[in-house]
């Protein structure tokens, strides 16, 4: 039997898979494809404190191996959550962790209140990397100050396991990792979406209402590896590595280039039981070359 | 009210050639399980597996299923490289199909109702088992097939086998000429027209039922990702103001609920 558990700090993960926000709904979707329960996790779509209409459509084009996205936080505000969603997936056995956005560092703060009442939520991902909304969002992830702001404020108002999502958009992303570090989280997450474009020539005009989006899939995934890889050197709290896994093999190279975790996005567009492939491929590799715990891989290049 | 949805292998047992731009595939489960109850106006998420440029699935709407041979019939136009690939799929060969998905038509009808169902271009492709479940609801559902010329009516004999067939082509090269929204079978009183086609003949079609105070359901082809309405990629902007998405909620919206 090979050990698949991890621990990001006081958070305890049954294996390392979890599901990107954004991607996976709030878990539901997926049920008849997936065994919720076999998930080391699932981050939930992205939350706001007040119920958010997202972007106009076209919120989507199809790019080389990935996809361009301007969904911009559509979601009904956390009270809802607390109210409708949670009741219904807390259920599941899988640590259910919610990804909070907000316009300003106050919204950020209420969100993890609201939260810390719901006692099967361990964690909160920060997402301080969206880049499809024009107030807060990427703007507070591009820069070290507004980073450690945003994290410094959140770790007051929230005890449990706090997760920061970095933007890929900026010149050195280990500078930020080392910033919200310094400001308190107990764990990074990265990337978000790489901002992005795409033109349709026939019709003259951008595919995206908000003419630029978020690239994800496939086609990151280099670019997410070696950012995963140079965080991993440049901070002593744990990394979650995401960004265009496809498969088992993806998740290892993002395990080997310094991940403790890893989230699966994209890839769930395409074979909404990916997750559980995932888990079985990482398992078969690591019987097939010895390995007796996954955590003996972690960050070995 | 949704349905267990299934992710199979299926098997190309048949692929028409409908002239230079469409395709009837015809598909069975490959490891032999019977098709899942679906709805007529539910849609497929088909994979475009071994293409170079076609990343994501294709949502495509269930045409047919041929209870008899267990078989799901997908009409396809070629609108770029994913579809020509689908179009493209030989006997034997295999693909992945997530079904079904989507609400599907309403079917609350009276056997004493007059029903239309008008299609345009490929739009046609969800009315073919829409007619057969209106007849085995015990209706007689009348056909209006629009088009640009006599070569794009597509499936005209199977459409013929369910209901009288009543067509219109922008050049006049069979049944009348003109669009849709101008055919004589509109001097007919109906209780509910099911809708499917190019947005402005949708919007056309509406504007004709709302003015005449007739019900009328239209299905949206919205580009999608999931399909499940977990990226919420697809949304359409309702009457009152909130969006939801077409994979889960739709395709099919009554035009009452829209704001057209
Ligand atoms: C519920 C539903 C049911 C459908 N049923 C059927 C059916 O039964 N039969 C059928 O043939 N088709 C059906 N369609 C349409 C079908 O899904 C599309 O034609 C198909 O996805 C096109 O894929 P492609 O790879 O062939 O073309 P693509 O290359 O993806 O695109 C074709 C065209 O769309 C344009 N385009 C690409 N991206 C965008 C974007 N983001 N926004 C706007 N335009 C864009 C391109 O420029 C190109 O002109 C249905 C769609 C939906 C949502
Ligand atoms: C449709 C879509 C919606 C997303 N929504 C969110 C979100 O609400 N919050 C967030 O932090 N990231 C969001 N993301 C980003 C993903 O969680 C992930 O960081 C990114 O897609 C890269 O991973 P992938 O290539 O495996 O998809 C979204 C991505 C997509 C494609
Ligand atoms: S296509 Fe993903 S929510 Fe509809």
């Amino acid at each position: 039997m090979v050990n698949l558990s991890v621990e990001l700090g006081d958070l305890k993960l049954k294996n390392p898979v979890l599901t990107a926000s954004g991607t996976f709904g709030y878990g539901e979707e997926y049920a008849d494809f997936v065994d919720l329960n076999r998930l080391g996790g699932f981050i939930v779509k992205g939350t706001t404190l007040e119920p958010r209409e997202g972007n106009d459509y076209p919120r989507m084009a199809e790019t080389p191996s990935g996809m361009l996205n301007a969904v911009g936080l559509q979601n009904k505000g956390v009270d809802y959550f607390i109210e409708h969603i949670y009741p219904r997936i807390c259920q599941y056995k899988s640590e259910i962790i919610v990804n909070v956005s907000g316009k300003c560092v106050e919204d950020y703060v209420t969100v993890c209140e609201k939260l810390s009442d719901l006692d099967r939520i361990n964690a909160v991902e920060i997402n301080i990397s969206c880049p499809n909304v024009k107030q807060g969002g990427m703007a507070y992830g591009t820069t070290c100050e507004g980073a450690a702001e945003v994290a410094s404020a959140v770790r007051k108002a929230w005890g449990r396991h706090m997760i920061v999502k970095l933007s890929p958009n900026v010149t050195s992303i280990a500078d930020i990792a080392r910033a919200v570090e310094d400001a308190g989280a107990d764990s990074v997450s990265l990337i978000n979406t790489l901002l992005g474009m795409a033109v349709d020539v026939e019709r003259r005009r951008p595919y995206l209402s908000t003419v630029t989006g978020g690239l994800s899939g496939a086609a990151v995934k280099p670019v997410a590896v070696r950012m995963v890889w140079q965080v991993a050197k440049a901070v002593s709290i744990p990394v979650i590595g995401l960004g265009g896994i496809m498969n088992g093999h993806d998740a290892l190279e993002f395990i080997m280039a310094g991940a403790r975790a890893i989230e699966v996005g994209t890839a769930n567009f395409i074979d909404p039981s990916v997750t559980m492939k995932i888990i079985d491929e990482i398992t078969e590799f690591c019987e097939r070359q010895g390995v007796e715990d996954i955590n003996e891989l972690v960050g070995i290049i | 009210m949704a349905n267990k949805k299934y992710m199979l292998d299926m098997t190309v047992t048949e692929n028409k050639v409908l002239g230079s731009l469409y395709g009837l595939l015809k598909l069975v489960p490959s490891d032999g399980s019977k098709l899942p109850l679906t709805r007529a106006g539910q849609f497929v998420q088909v994979e475009i597996a071994d293409s170079k440029t076609t990343y994501l699935r294709r949502p495509i709407s269930v045409n047919y299923i041929d209870e008899a041979t267990n078989s799901l019939w997908l009409l396809v136009r070629k609108a770029g490289e994913g579809t020509r690939h689908l179009t493209a799929a030989s006997v034997g060969h295999k693909i992945n199909v997530i079904l079904p998905l989507g609400n599907g038509f309403s079917m609350d009808v009276k056997t004493s109702d007059r029903l239309l169902l008008v299609g345009g271009g490929v739009g046609v492709a969800p009315l073919l088992y829409l007619g057969y479940k209106l007849r085995e609801a015990g209706c007689e559902p009348e056909f209006l097939l629009g088009a640009r010329s006599a070569a794009d009516l597509l499936m005209l004999e199977e459409f013929e086998k369910v209901g009288k067939v009543y067509c219109s082509t922008e050049d006049g090269s069979a049944g009348e000429k003109g669009l849709v929204t101008a055919n004589s079978a509109f001097n007919t009183r109906y209780d509910r027209i099911y809708c499917c086609g190019p947005m402005p003949m949708m919007k056309a079609v509406a504007a004709v039922a709302k003015e005449k105070n007739i019900e009328c359901e239209v299905s949206l082809e919205n580009r999608m990702t999931c399909g499940l309405g977990a990226c919420l990629c697809c949304v359409e902007k309702k009457a009152d103001g909130h969006n939801v998405c077409v994979c889960t909620e739709g395709p099919v919206f009554n035009t009452k609920e829209l704001p057209w």
